[in-house]
């Protein structure tokens, strides 16, 4: 699967103690493993089971999803800025196979 | 005597081989789900959970859980479990924060099979717990088969 993508809305600075808003999707169809394909044959479960965000290096947020989440799974979440730094994306799936993304951070 | 095969027999036999096929969680299993997860009598308050009241597609409901802390190193939110009791499985998601998240909100998109209750716990840092749940109607179910 090559058209798996991360995106990213991170606003590029932020006051110094501010609480911003970051939006993340991945283009990942969430195979649950209970969809049958045209031949009637159940189509096994491939999902992006997690999410793991750090800024600088210091956890943020860790997602687990289950099949039930929607496809091109969407998350927005919230991140306290007190300096400037790198926000670190990591999606995993269920083959281990795994994406990442960062987005730097100013402090204005 | 002869069995007779009336449109009443033969009707309830479809119903139960329908109930059979869709095996859906009930409301006990979201809850033993969330309880697998945060261990404790979770009570009322605090946790918000944001959907709408109706709605037509189930592949895509978007969702907005909070709950109200200040995201101090001394209290916060460590984890928000969030279920439904009518998908074929009823965990819907776990997330877990630190001060760092700065507030305790998600948003995101689930699928929803039928009309049923999205339920989410909050685990605060001290280790009690909050929780909150809300009803959606939904037209096309989600979960394809």
């Amino acid at each position: 699967m090559d058209d798996i993508k991360p995106r990213l809305r991170v606003p590029p600075s932020a006051k110094k103690g501010e609480v911003i808003e970051v939006k993340t999707l991945i283009t990942h169809p969430m195979e649950t493993g209970l969809r049958k394909d045209a031949d009637g044959k159940l189509v096994p479960r491939l999902i992006v089971n997690s999410l793991a965000v750090t800024y600088n290096g210091k956890a943020v947020l860790n997602a687990r999803l289950e099949p039930a989440v929607s496809a091109n799974p969407y998350l927005a979440f919230f991140l306290k800025v007190d300096e400037p730094g790198t926000l670190k994306f990591t999606w995993t799936d269920d083959n281990k196979q795994s994406w990442s993304a960062e987005s730097k951070i100013e402090v204005a | 005597m002869v069995s007779r095969l009336t449109r009443r027999t033969a009707l309830m036999a479809l119903a139960g081989a329908m109930v059979a096929r869709h095996a859906f969680a009930t409301t006990d299993q979201a809850k033993d789900w969330l309880a697998s997860h945060a261990k404790g009598a979770p009570k009322d308050g605090k946790v918000t959970v944001k959907a709408p009241e109706i709605a037509e597609n189930g592949n895509a409901v978007p969702l907005t859980v909070s709950v109200d802390s200040e995201m101090s190193e001394k209290s916060y939110v460590k984890a928000i479990y969030i279920a439904a009791d009518g998908n074929p499985n009823p965990g819907l998601a776990v997330f877990e924060f630190t001060p760092q998240s700065g507030k305790a909100e998600v948003s995101l998109r689930v699928r929803l099979q039928q009309t049923e209750k999205i339920i989410a716990v909050a685990e605060m840092n001290d280790g009690t717990l909050y929780t909150a749940s809300r009803e959606v109607k939904v037209t096309i179910g989600g979960c394809g088969g």
